[in-house]
């Protein structure tokens, strides 16, 4: 693998976590707002 | 509504801190493209220090004044604590493999520690798992919050105490501070993204906290249900 792929790599897992994890808490936060 | 607005500055600030990282700033000139890991890398490893010294802190207040809003605080600072820390360990490998020429390394300190940081967190979330009485929860986790916060110390100064693959720090130094051993663009861009980083972390804790003090009260509901059916059932024996 080329160090670009690499770069995309750690910016891919990183930044997409930050992002899939920020969408998770919100439907987390809306199942127990629903759920009470 | 506040909390949305710091969400959104922190989306845009993380977007163009990515943007800037990855375009705009050059490469290095001995390490190449893969130097631009480093930017999100370390801000993930200052980030996972932060939330675990919450944690360890908001352990210490809900061991001294036995308010569960404390407790909220320290998982939320656990949770996402883990979070960063995987992205320090996943950024560091891909940065490693070019740089070293291995994605790991157990005989590094700063990598065996790191790890050993995780692992000491996942198991405070499992931890949290085993009762559902939240102060039992609350203290166990506490204690476990507060012990774990030991070895943030440990993977900081790591690199400081015992010889590895691993870099001595380039910025977080006190000699070096005000002159850091890597150009000025790269220490500004590497700024930048540590403060984008932080926004999203306080935007993050917010939202976490706020779903941990949703699910102590679905608790309290439960519970309150559970205690009227039981009278109920009394009553009509």
């Amino acid at each position: 693998m080329t160090d670009a792929g690499f770069v995309i790599a750690a910016y891919g897992v990183i930044i997409g976590g930050l992002g899939l994890y920020v969408v998770t808490l919100w439907r987390r936060i809306r199942a127990a707002r629903k759920g009470r | 509504m506040k909390t949305r607005v710091l969400g959104l500055v922190a989306f845009l600030t993380v977007a163009t801190t990515t943007v800037i990282g990855l375009l705009v700033v050059p490469a290095d000139l001995n390490q190449g493209d893969a130097q631009r890991i480093m930017y999100p890398h370390v801000a993930s490893a200052w980030l996972a220090y932060l939330s675990f010294g919450v944690t360890a802190v908001a352990g210490i207040g809900w061991l001294w004044k036995r308010d569960l809003r404390m407790d909220s605080v320290a998982l939320a600072g656990a949770e996402i604590g883990v979070m960063f820390t995987f992205f320090a360990i996943w950024g560091g490998m891909m940065w490693g493999r070019p740089i070293w020429g291995v994605f790991w390394q157990w005989e590094d300190p700063r990598l065996t520690t790191t790890a050993l940081l995780l692992a000491l967190y996942v198991g405070y979330l499992l931890l949290r798992r085993l009762t559902d009485d939240p102060e039992r929860r609350a203290t166990r986790a506490a204690i476990v919050g507060v012990v774990a916060a030991v070895d943030i110390p440990i993977v900081h100064f790591s690199v400081e105490w015992w010889r590895g693959l691993h870099q001595t720090a380039t910025i977080a130094s006190p000699d070096r501070v005000l002159d850091p051993a890597a150009p000025g663009i790269f220490v500004l861009t590497l700024l930048g993204t540590v403060g984008a980083f932080t926004l999203t972390w306080g935007y993050l804790m917010i939202r976490r906290y706020q779903l941990a003090q949703l699910s102590l009260a679905r608790e309290e509901t439960a519970r309150l249900d559970l205690l009227m059916s039981v009278r109920s059932a009394e009553v009509a024996r």
